[in-house]
């Protein structure tokens, strides 16, 4: 038994997915190989190469590989497929495009956004928004697996795993990279972040979520707003947190004028602390807030900046 | 060109799930239920291309019991021209699905195949995908705008860090997001029309495909309750809170 982890990166640097990803795959048990697939990405390879646990880092590094393609990565993974158990990559939006492609190649089921591993065949799940929790179990051969690393805690580093270069090239001519246009911050990532403030409909508009970031500098925040704010078109999409977003589970979480729908909730309920900022105080928020503040925010954020 | 859309029958987005007392699942007696909102998206991405005069004609398949044929109603009235039901009692997983569907595709040819990237019931994320790599297919998951130019499509993906646009061959797959459109309403009068419109039935068994999945349900239960905490005065006393009590902050 063995697990083949896809690294999660930038072809500049390894997330810390990745070491999430290496905890859950140390609970399916067996050696664990890590892949990063990508362009110029040797220092990742590196930086894999010292996560605790990693027996193997396999390094794919072509022009095939820069944009992580589905089409390209499914083929390469499939072809590595053999050797393993169990294969395993992150439920972000690099994982969710190839994985199953992976899954229906090997004529398996894929398992997506696991938030437990129960033992190396049983594993649990989310479904419904959040709003139940299954626990299901594969017999397939091979099985494939998404996880939601937020659910899992880092492994740590300090190893040193042998790095392999691999010659596998596969590229589709059916598909091709035109152009990418990436949300440039100094902030830390909203899935990595250890404090996360986000901001709702109760912002009123764009310009407003510049209270934020007075906060956010102070703390080391990233910003994140709720699925009205995005709907509203206050702030673009990669902001957005909730199910249909992205998951977070910081160490600090604070809602600003965020009501708390169901799907904002199933995106950061399992933030250790969270802080609600809301004038409504019949807001759902409240319900899984462990530190309420009714008030008005234009009020509170300025306060809430010159005391930190 | 041809395009096909399926769609799934899926309990209604403002229903309160309950999950049943012995933990086989989720209790969808009497539940609302309604076009899985993704698929939504999807069918009114075909029918703006059909607008357009980029495509010709929308084909709508659903696969499940007599009454995912309501859903494929639904998306006749919103401007797709014939339906197709796969009949079958089975539940099935996101594999058996594009199987069927890649049997669907094979018999139809169509140029582009536009799904929901997931549905709000088992939250996969696979259909389309998998539906992709079994036909040979490209795929564009997770548009947020949809170009056809030519023998290519340009698809531009709502990914982590921004977005990223790729152009693919025809035939390919796309899967929708959220911001790739807003659905219309479908009027009084092509909901009537929707009701004449060629909707085929056909059994799944005849697909030669094996509908049993390797993934069995073992329990199904609540998510933990998040206790909640208490209400602090002012911005000091959170202040205080947060750097003495909970620690998070220093």
């Amino acid at each position: 038994m063995s697990v083949l982890v896809y690294a999660e990166h930038d072809n500049a640097s390894l997330k810390t997915e990745t070491h999430k990803l290496v905890n859950a795959a140390q609970k399916m048990g067996g050696d664990i190989h890590v892949l990063v697939a990508g362009e110029g990405c040797q220092a990742v390879a590196e930086a894999a190469a010292q996560i605790d646990g990693v027996t193997k880092v396999l390094v794919a590094d072509n022009a095939a590989y820069k944009h992580q393609l589905a089409e390209n990565t499914a083929d390469l993974v499939v072809e590595l497929a053999g050797d393993y158990s169990h294969i395993v990559a992150a439920a972000t939006t690099t994982g969710k495009n190839f994985m199953p492609r992976v899954a229906a190649l090997l004529d398996v089921a894929q398992i997506s956004d696991i938030i437990g591993v129960e033992s190396e065949d049983t594993f649990v799940r989310p479904i419904y928004a959040g709003n139940a929790i299954a626990t299901v179990q594969s017999s397939d051969a091979k099985k494939v697996i998404t996880v939601r690393a937020a659910s899992f805690d880092a492994a740590s580093t300090g190893d040193s795993a042998e790095v392999t270069s691999l010659d596998v090239v596969k590229g589709s001519e059916k598909s091709d990279f035109v152009s990418a246009e990436l949300t440039e911050s100094e902030r830390p990532e909203l899935t990595a972040a250890e404090v996360v403030i986000s901001g709702g409909r109760g912002m009123q508009n764009g310009d407003n979520f510049k209270l934020l970031e007075g906060i956010a500098d102070k703390l080391g925040a990233a910003i994140g707003a709720s699925r009205a704010a995005v709907d509203a078109g206050f702030v673009p999409n990669d902001m957005q947190v909730g199910q249909t977003g992205k998951i977070v589970a910081p160490q600090l979480y604070i809602a600003v004028g965020i009501s708390g729908a169901i799907q904002h909730l199933a995106g950061m309920k399992d933030s250790k602390v969270i802080v609600a900022i809301n004038k409504d105080e019949e807001a759902p928020i409240f319900q899984v807030a462990d530190y309420g503040l009714v008030g008005d925010l234009f009020d509170v954020l300025p306060e809430l900046e010159n005391s930190l | 060109m041809k395009i096909l859309v399926p769609v799934k029958r899926a309990i209604d987005y403002n229903v309160k799930v309950r999950v049943k007392a012995d933990e086989s699942g989720v209790d969808l007696t009497n539940a609302k239920m309604a076009i899985n909102p993704f698929c939504e998206i999807a069918v009114e991405e075909a029918v703006r291309l059909k607008e357009k005069g980029v495509a010709t004609e929308i084909v709508v398949v659903s696969i499940g019991d007599k009454s995912c044929q309501e859903q494929i109603r639904t998306a006749l009235a919103l401007g797709a021209d014939r339906g197709i039901q796969i009949d079958t009692d089975q539940n099935l997983d996101s594999l058996q699905v594009a199987k069927l569907l890649s049997k669907v595709v094979e018999e139809e040819q169509p140029q582009l195949v536009i799904l929901g990237k997931q549905s709000i019931d088992s939250d996969n994320n696979q259909t389309g995908q998998m539906l992709a790599a079994l036909t040979g297919m490209p795929q564009g998951t997770f548009a947020s705008e949809v170009v056809v130019d030519g023998e290519k499509v340009n698809v531009t993906r709502e990914i982590d860090g921004g977005l990223q646009t790729v152009a693919l061959s025809l035939p390919a797959v796309v899967t929708t997001d959220l911001r790739l459109n807003e659905p219309r309403y479908a009027s009084l009068p092509n909901i009537m029309k929707a009701k004449r419109k060629p909707l085929d039935v056909k059994a799944a068994a005849d697909f030669g495909v094996s509908l049993d999945s390797n993934v069995k349900v073992l329990k199904v239960t609540p998510p933990p309750q998040r206790e909640g905490g208490i209400k602090v005065a002012d911005v000091a006393e959170l202040v205080d809170k947060l750097k003495n009590e909970a620690k998070v902050i220093s």
